[in-house]
């Protein structure tokens, strides 16, 4: 077995990948976080609630009605999503014209419920969802052993989060959005519909945590409470990126996962924590962020 | 800056002179009736709640006078409770010292903490704040002397200045009350005093109070460590009344909870988290049985209070009576 500074490579490989798979989840909920903040100016306390919602929606879609893991990728997030629309519609709409602390507050109001009512019905320990029978197994990679499934959520979120990418810089849509979030007012005195574009940003928002909720049914357990304690640490990846950079919270989220699959390795009581110390460390250099700008 | 100015809204204009008469009034019968209260409810549940006002109160004094939302207050309640609990467990310091330490530990947290997130403003200071204090969280589970999941149990309650015996229930509840109102009374001075004029002039509107020549963020962190200093004092006496400093007080759910406290009893009141902190408790208390309940009736409360009830029940009050409370 080869080792490097003295340790099996294999170990290594295996944090690495567990890095890289948390970073996927830290990417897209981050982006998710990153999208809803840059127009609506609210941090989405609910996000974590609805990666739960999205992880439940799957479970219940394999149960109720049978359909498995590929359906489930195209109807949670449409499920999750739409409740974004209704919360958003009903609710959120009205605290525009206040402070946004009131939408964080309503939004951390509504992940309490959320949580409390799934807890309520299903306890705290999770439920099983198993792998899709095409993602089963693994290749050997030689130097390590690479499970299908996790090399799938990597690429699957990559492609999201670039996707995702794609259309806010690149596209006329796009354009639109980076509009409004610059100035709404001058956007909706030349016809763009920026009420709408608002809902529905936040719908495609909680749409994308409804997705790596999916994503994440196989590989944690299916659980009321997972997206909780989660969304704290994407909260610290989106102080790091820059709240609302786009490719900032993808970046700082696959770097970051992948340097916490790191001091797992080598300084394994570090592994919580490290992410705050970069923070810290951050904020005191450049207290916008990696890639943010001053608002 | 919407910030400041909504809060601002939330609360009735106030002008010192006119707000002394009656606030003295409400005083008293604060007092009067923390004072008869133990005689007729169950003493320990009046101390939780008097601890939890406390730090209520002392949270409310930095989003309600300065419009800064922190979202990590829990760390100043948890780790005082730890270096309290730790203090008269382990060292054998008497419960004054022991509360002293957890609440200067607190301190020179919140001068850390502060240092760094002060620099930003809104839903950035919120998030700091949060990660920071998870950060916190995580240390606290792991360093040795808390004990982990366990928490530090069996902290003795010792004698109060070497002449009142905690152990009695009653000596414990007028101990803590006194605690409470030197606590209580320190953030009304606070409020009143030319500094904390300062503090809503910087909350109103920041650039205008620093081109008259305030160092805002030097006023901002002061108030800050202020803030997370009583927040220590209430963790510290909460650790030697119930003997035990646990995790529950360092995570972030404690962090909502004080915000929920003092928003339900109303942003910008003196009152106001006093009133909050008692509510929830009693809530709390009567919900304990029905587990996942409390956290339902807790965001049922919270998004109630956002979309409707902004000015919560002190400010309400407030608003009926036309004076500030």
């Amino acid at each position: 077995m080869s080792t490097v500074f003295g340790v099996p490579t294999q170990a290594l490989f295996g944090q690495l990948l567990i890095g890289l798979i948390n970073g996927s989840f830290y990417a897209m909920l981050s982006l998710g976080l990153s999208v809803i903040f840059g127009l609506l100016n609210i941090i989405n306390f609910a996000h974590g609630a609805q990666y739960m919602m999205g992880a439940f929606a799957a479970y219940f879609l394999l149960q109720w009605s049978g359909l498995g893991y590929w359906w489930a990728l195209l109807v949670a997030p449409i499920v999750v999503g739409l409740f974004g629309i209704v919360l958003e519609r009903t609710m959120l709409k009205r605290l525009y014209h206040l402070d946004h602390l009131y939408g964080l507050l309503l939004t951390f109001g509504f992940a309490l419920v959320i949580q409390g009512m799934f807890r309520h019905q299903f306890g705290s320990s999770g439920l099983p969802y198993a792998i899709p029978a095409e993602l089963a197994g693994g290749q050997n990679l030689g130097f390590m052993f690479l499970p299908n499934y996790r090399a799938w959520v990597i690429v699957a979120s990559l492609g999201f989060c670039l996707g995702t990418w794609y259309v806010i810089e690149r596209t006329k849509l796009g354009s639109y959005l980076r509009a409004a979030t610059e100035n709404p007012a001058l956007v909706q005195a030349f016809g763009v519909n920026v009420p709408r574009m608002v809902t529905l940003t936040y719908g495609f928002g909680v749409a994308l945590a409804g997705v790596a909720g999916v994503l994440a049914a196989p590989i944690y357990q299916v659980n009321p409470l997972m997206g909780a304690d989660l969304l704290i640490v994407v909260f610290a990846v989106v102080v790091i990126g820059g709240m609302g950079s786009i490719m900032g919270s993808i970046v700082t989220g696959f770097a970051l996962g992948v340097v916490e699959g790191l001091t797992k390795f080598f300084y394994p009581e570090a592994s919580n924590t490290v992410i705050f110390v970069i923070m810290a460390v951050v904020l005191l250099v450049r207290p916008t962020g990696l890639f943010g700008r001053e608002k | 800056m919407a910030t400041a100015q909504e809060i601002a809204t939330a609360t009735v204009l106030e002008t010192p002179a006119a707000s002394a008469g009656h606030q003295i009034v409400a005083f008293a019968v604060m007092v009067l009736l923390l004072v008869l209260a133990p005689f007729l409810v169950y003493p320990l549940f009046l101390m939780k709640a008097l601890c939890f006002g406390l730090f209520a109160c002392a949270f409310g004094l930095l989003i309600g006078y300065v419009g800064l939302l922190s979202f990590g207050h829990a760390v100043f309640l948890g780790s005082a409770g730890y270096i309290s609990a730790h203090a008269a467990k382990v060292w054998g310091w008497p419960p004054e010292l022991a509360i002293l330490a957890g609440t200067a530990v607190a301190g020179a947290l919140g001068v850390v903490i502060g240092a760094l997130a002060i620099r930003s403003k809104g839903i950035y200071f919120a998030n700091i704040t949060l990660a920071f204090a998870q950060m916190v969280y995580f240390f606290c589970l792991q360093a040795p002397f808390t004990h982990g999941e366990d928490g530090i149990q069996a902290v003795p309650r010792g004698t109060f200045l070497g002449v009142f015996d905690l152990r009695h229930t009653l000596t414990m509840y007028f101990v803590v009350l006194a605690i409470f109102l030197a606590g209580f009374l320190v953030i009304y001075r606070v409020i009143h005093s030319p500094f904390g004029q300062v503090l809503k002039a910087i909350r109103e509107n920041e650039p205008r109070a620093i081109s008259l020549g305030y160092a805002a963020e030097r006023y901002k962190l002061l108030a800050f460590v202020l803030s997370g200093t009583l927040a220590g004092l209430a963790g510290g006496t909460k650790a030697i009344v119930f003997q035990l400093a646990s995790l529950t007080d360092v995570h972030w759910t404690m962090s909502g909870e004080v915000v929920l406290m003092t928003l339900l009893g109303g942003l910008g009141t003196v009152f106001g988290p006093v009133v909050g902190a008692f509510i929830m408790i009693t809530l709390e208390h009567y919900l304990a049985q029905l587990g996942a309940w409390v956290t339902i009736v807790q965001g049922l409360i919270f998004v109630v209070c956002v979309l409707t009830f902004r000015r919560g029940v002190v400010g309400e009050l407030a608003q009926l009576i036309g004076k500030p409370l």
